[in-house]
């Protein structure tokens, strides 16, 4: 919302410190976004007269326009405008002039013939909003004269506020300046209105076919008009404001709606006489709008028709053509209307209409506001029409949906004291409150009061509303600043450490943290092997190839890779931390936590080193399932991390054809953990057991296997054999080759023997060898040498 | 000649002999075998010590055994001390030979990095449980209720209309359109920790929300914020200014100050913006706040005439931006490890 420095003074004496202005604007919540001085004069423009126009064979797009700027002399001046004739009088920049863009004006010229000056229009000089000509003045203006000093134009500021949704006052002047006024303790001076309804009775019947839609129609009939264009100054307020004068009735109209924040419409009265019909449209039924767009309704929509049933205007969003008030009129019908908001938001939505009427109704107009409006549109008119006739009889339909005019809350006393930490009095409640309006009276109730809720506040309807205003005007700076003592113990739950835990083991090996959009494209799980039956869908994507969200890092993870792999960085290692959403048997799907680390020109046994460190490190375990390859992986190079029937996750490299699918190069190693349940595994502090002060006797065995085999499974049968004597075994070496069969591979393994309580005897230590030996045996190994 | 006397001139040429050889040692190695040699069985000294048995006379035969004794330990200190020398020479010649340019190995592994939003994350929940604040997470797809309804948002609340949600496609037939959906903001965890921790509540809750936001410099359809709530009896607007104040101070540096003014949100009431500034410098807005509305506590199962709290809340991944001062928001998220390594 534009605010006018000039126009917001007009209600009351603000001063001229525009910046303490602003300051306290934004204090009372409208946040000022900017301050802009304008019509700040640009010195050496000056007012000049069209002599003649030229056009030159060679440039079409241009016009010569020879000018007198008063001293006599002729300039040649280059002007893309069209809108000049020879007579008119018109704004020069001058050689050397700075213009507020930052140009700086010089005989640039074009095919070789220099031009002396720029002609201007209202934009470019900050004149007005209109930069679709030059800007022509007064005939009859002095030539010569600095074009400001002629047009005698102050210079302003603009204050550009952010309007809160729960402001539906303060999109009109009179609700900024009643708060503001409130605010810095000024009188609030209600703008002059013409009450005095003196023609004869003229009454537009209203027939209001959707009372819940529509709960107040007022029409006033005005005659004695001539349409004209506005003076200066109302042309120069709008323009700032951001909207373009058209005539002197619909300027008016426009001022009402800016200082009251009161939407109206002027019809031409004839096309209305017989009255008006609201009613809801018909489904599909046609309506032309004042913005010459045929629109098509729904039966939701509110419609104003006349007597005839002929649409006349989208009830609070705009008219339409033929109703409009033209050149020829000399009588009209004023409409103030209250509408119900949301449906206003819901048509105007639809429509993708936004108008400055629709804007005030979806928020909620006063109610009660329309005789005031009425008065001061008159008011307005008269600058104009000094003929102007307010006809009595003015309609004003009602609904029962109509709001009452007062509303109440009870507000307890305690309830400011609880929700501020501030004291307040029935006394000073009134004083913070009623001058902008509300009332306060007593409550049967001891420490209640009854609040009244003024009629252009329908954001206010409870007692906790009532507390915020008392906070807006005492002040937030005046509240103080208390630092609340935790009574909590600030910490991160054991499943939050572990995550920072893993994140720093995970990094420590290597992979930095990626995060890819978990948004997929169809197909793109179908292409690493996984299903897309699980995958919720969007129902209003930005993209297509953003519709489908993630069941796995893996595709998320593998694109990743891709970008890195084409932009030639080496040592590509990176990981993930994040939710997947497959879809379980709830509403909401089975969100969890994931963990996806992927090294590219890395085999299965840096995933398995991976997996390792990252098991040994949060103290969890798992069986490595070789037999159930994961979806997606390398079929014989991979498996699933289980407990029982379930999984953890999964280790390995990527299947070499979800690798050619992602253009990947290369082999990819890939760890997958799901962190919703290792990381709530919370390991019992391990007790501490007693170093043996014996010697230990080591011995290495190695066995030639079948790779049928896994190494796991010795690893077991060993470590079975081995019994509580085996305190460490390791595999320092694979071999296969010569000497060894082709099905087959050494696995050479390091044993070492200890007991707690004494020294092992030869004949023990070989003992447990045989036992060892004996236990590989049994799963077809062969003592090697 | 008496035997004693030749006996003590033989004991004499032993040690004699002996220095001597262990002196001619040029080695370790060398002195090593000459000490073996030395207390071996043929060793002059051992077989001298054989003959004093052959001593009838108890004074000669002591005195000759403690001469060969004293010759003994001087054969012994001798070798020690040689040894001492040749092992301190042969190392000084061992470093001198085996030198290794270090520069020539560089790390075979390099550490990797996390990203910037997850360590700006860290720091923030680390100055929030610094003033007493425990953290909590919740599901990123979330219901309608939790997104909206409980946060004061019925159904046809205009201010839905301001956060571009994002729905999800029903599962079936049976289920309510847009009843589903990626939460918009974090507030949906205010309701959760709400209806299962009690108050006290003192509790930020950072995570990723999603809005139907085209991407540009500034925003992404995906992004991070974090939001905080403190729920007890006694709780007031102070204590909200004062939640924003210490934590101005504690993440910015001392030379912040901060300040709230007024402002809308469905969920709170009074509401704010909580801007921050150094000291004369330009007010920086930098999230919303306010004191919990009492539609929000109920939903929260939590009596608003017996508690009151606030919250606050602000968006994450500008505060990464900011401090690495990446110029285009959407370079967080290509994912290229030359962005990613330059913050390990």
């Amino acid at each position: 919302m534009k605010i006018l420095h000039s126009w917001l003074n007009e209600f009351a004496d603000f001063g001229n410190d525009v910046d303490a202005i602003a300051a306290r604007i934004t204090e009372l919540g409208l946040a000022v976004e900017s301050v802009d001085r304008v019509g700040t004069p640009v010195k050496g423009v000056v007012t000049a007269k069209v002599l003649r126009l030229e056009k030159h064979p060679d440039a079409a797009k241009v016009t010569r326009v020879y000018v007198d700027a008063g001293d006599g002399v002729e300039r040649h001046v280059w002007c893309g405008a069209t809108n000049m004739q020879a007579g008119d009088i018109v704004p020069l920049a001058t050689l050397g002039t700075n213009m507020p863009d930052g140009r700086v004006i010089t005989q640039r010229g074009i095919l070789g013939i220099d031009s002396e000056g720029m002609l201007c229009s209202g934009t470019e000089i900050g004149l007005s909003s209109d930069g679709s000509g030059l800007l022509i003045l007064p005939p009859g203006t002095a030539l010569g004269l600095d074009v400001y000093e002629a047009l005698g134009v102050d210079s302003d500021v603009v204050f550009d506020l952010d309007v809160t949704r729960n402001r539906p006052d303060c999109t009109g002047y009179l609700g900024v300046a009643r708060d503001l006024a409130a605010g810095m303790g000024k009188k609030l001076v209600l703008p002059s209105v013409d009450k005095s309804a003196t023609g004869q009775s003229l009454t537009v019947p209203v027939a209001i076919a959707a009372p819940e839609r529509c709960s107040r129609f007022t029409v006033q009939v005005m005659s004695g008009i001539s349409i004209s264009q506005s003076p200066d100054w109302i042309a120069r307020r709008l323009a700032r404001a951001g909207m373009r004068s058209i005539n002197n009735v619909v300027d008016v109209s426009n001022l009402v709606n800016l200082e009251l924040n009161q939407p109206n419409h002027a019809y031409d009265f004839d096309s209305v006489k017989d009255g008006f019909i609201v009613r809801l449209a018909r489904e599909g039924e046609q309506f032309t709008t004042l913005d010459v767009v045929e629109r098509t309704l729904s039966a939701s929509d509110l419609l104003i028709c006349n007597a005839q049933d002929k649409p006349v205007g989208i009830a609070g969003i705009m008219g339409g053509l033929e109703s409009e008030v033209t050149d020829s009129t000399t009588s009209i019908a004023v409409e103030i209307a209250y509408f119900e908001p949301d449906a206003v938001r819901a048509t105007s939505t639809r429509l993708a209409l936004r108008t400055e009427a629709s804007l005030r109704f979806e928020r909620g107009v006063d109610p009660f506001g329309a005789e005031f409006a009425l008065a001061r549109f008159a008011e307005l008119l008269r600058i104009t029409c000094p003929n102007l006739v307010v006809h009595s009889g003015a309609t004003d339909a009602r609904t029962d949906a109509l709001p009452m005019q007062v509303r109440t809350t009870e507000v307890r006393l305690n309830t400011i004291k609880r929700v501020l930490g501030i004291d307040v009095t029935a006394k000073v409640l009134e004083d913070l409150v009623a001058p902008i309006g509300f009332s306060v009276a007593k409550s049967a109730h001891d420490g209640v009061v009854e609040v009244g809720i003024p009629s252009w506040r329908n954001d206010c309807s409870s007692e906790i509303d009532i507390v915020e205003e008392v906070a807006r005007h005492y002040g937030y700076d005046n509240l103080g600043k208390i630092v609340p003592t935790s009574p909590v113990h600030g910490r991160l739950s054991d499943v939050q450490r572990r995550r920072r835990i893993l994140r720093e083991v995970v990094v420590s090996l290597g992979a930095s943290e990626a995060m890819p959009n978990p948004f997929l494209a169809p197909g793109d799980l179908a292409k690493v092997g996984l299903s897309e039956d699980n995958a919720l869908k969007l129902a209003n994507p930005l993209v297509a190839e953003e519709s489908v969200l993630r069941t796995s890092l893996v595709p998320g993870m593998l694109k990743s890779i891709a970008y890195n792999q084409s932009h030639r960085i080496r040592d590509i290692s990176l990981f993930e931390i994040g939710h997947v959403y497959p879809q379980g048997t709830e509403v909401l799907p089975d969100e969890f936590e994931s963990l996806c680390i992927m090294v590219a020109g890395a085999d299965a046994s840096v995933a398995m080193d991976i997996w390792s460190q990252v098991s040994s490190s949060l103290g969890v375990g798992a069986q490595l399932a070789q037999d159930q390859p994961p979806a997606g992986y390398h079929a014989t190079r991979s498996a699933q991390l289980k407990r029982g029937k379930t999984v953890l996750g999964s280790v390995g490299e990527i299947d070499p054809t979800v690798l050619a699918n992602a253009g990947i190069v290369g082999r990819v190693a890939c760890v997958e953990v799901n962190l919703s349940v290792v990381l709530g595994e919370v390991p019992k502090p391990q007790s501490a057991q007693v170093v043996s002060k014996y010697p230990s006797s080591d011995f290495d065995l190695a066995f030639v296997v079948a790779n049928s085999v896994p190494a796991a499974t010795l690893v077991k049968a060993l470590r079975q054999a081995g019994g509580n004597l085996l305190i460490d075994l390791a595999l320092f070496d694979v071999y296969r080759g010569k000497g060894v069969s082709e099905d087959s591979r050494s696995l050479a393994y390091r044993l070492r023997l200890q007991a707690p309580d004494r020294t092992l005897t030869d004949v023990e230590v070989s003992d447990v060898r045989a036992k060892c030996i004996s236990a590989a045996e049994k799963l077809g190994a062969t003592l090697r040498g | 000649m008496s035997s004693s006397h030749s006996l003590a001139s033989e004991i004499s040429k032993a040690q004699t002999d002996a220095l001597s050889a262990i002196a001619g040692a040029i080695d370790a190695a060398g002195l090593r075998s000459v000490q073996a040699e030395l207390s071996g069985k043929k060793s002059e000294l051992t077989v001298l010590r054989s003959q004093l048995g052959k001593i009838q006379d108890a004074e000669e035969r002591k005195t000759a055994g403690q001469a060969i004794n004293a010759c003994a330990q001087a054969i012994e200190a001798a070798i020690g001390e040689r040894m001492s020398l040749l092992l301190a020479g042969e190392r000084a010649q061992q470093v001198a030979s085996e030198a290794m340019d270090l520069s020539e190995f560089v790390t075979a592994k390099r550490r990797g990095s996390t990203h910037i939003v997850t360590q700006a994350t860290q720091r923030l929940e680390d100055v929030f449980i610094g003033l007493g604040f425990q953290v909590a997470e919740g599901p990123e797809v979330e219901t309608d209720f939790y997104n909206f309804e409980a946060l004061n948002m019925p159904k046809t609340h205009p201010a839905r209309s301001e956060f571009d949600t994002m729905f999800i496609e029903p599962a079936s037939a049976d289920q309510e359109p847009n009843s589903v959906l990626l939460r918009t903001h974090t507030s949906p965890v205010q309701i959760r920790v709400m209806q299962s921790w009690k108050p006290p509540i003192y509790a930020v809750m950072p995570g990723r929300v999603f809005r139907r936001d085209t991407p540009d410099a500034t925003h992404m359809p995906v992004f991070h914020q974090i939001e905080g709530i403190v729920v007890d009896k006694g709780i007031t607007f102070a204590h909200l200014a004062g939640i924003i104040e210490a934590f101005t101070k504690a993440f910015f540096g001392n030379e912040f100050t901060s300040r709230l003014r007024p402002s809308f949100f469905p969920f709170t009431e009074p509401s704010a913006e909580f801007d921050i500034r150094r000291a004369n410098g330009a007010w920086i807005e930098l999230g919303g706040c306010g004191m919990m509305h009492p539609n929000v506590l109920r939903a929260g199962g939590i009596d608003p005439d017996e508690y009151t709290g606030f919250a606050f809340g602000f968006g994450i991944d500008r505060m990464a931006k900011e401090r690495h001062n990446v110029e285009d928001i959407r370079e967080m998220y290509t994912n290229d490890l030359r962005f990613l390594r330059q913050f390990s």
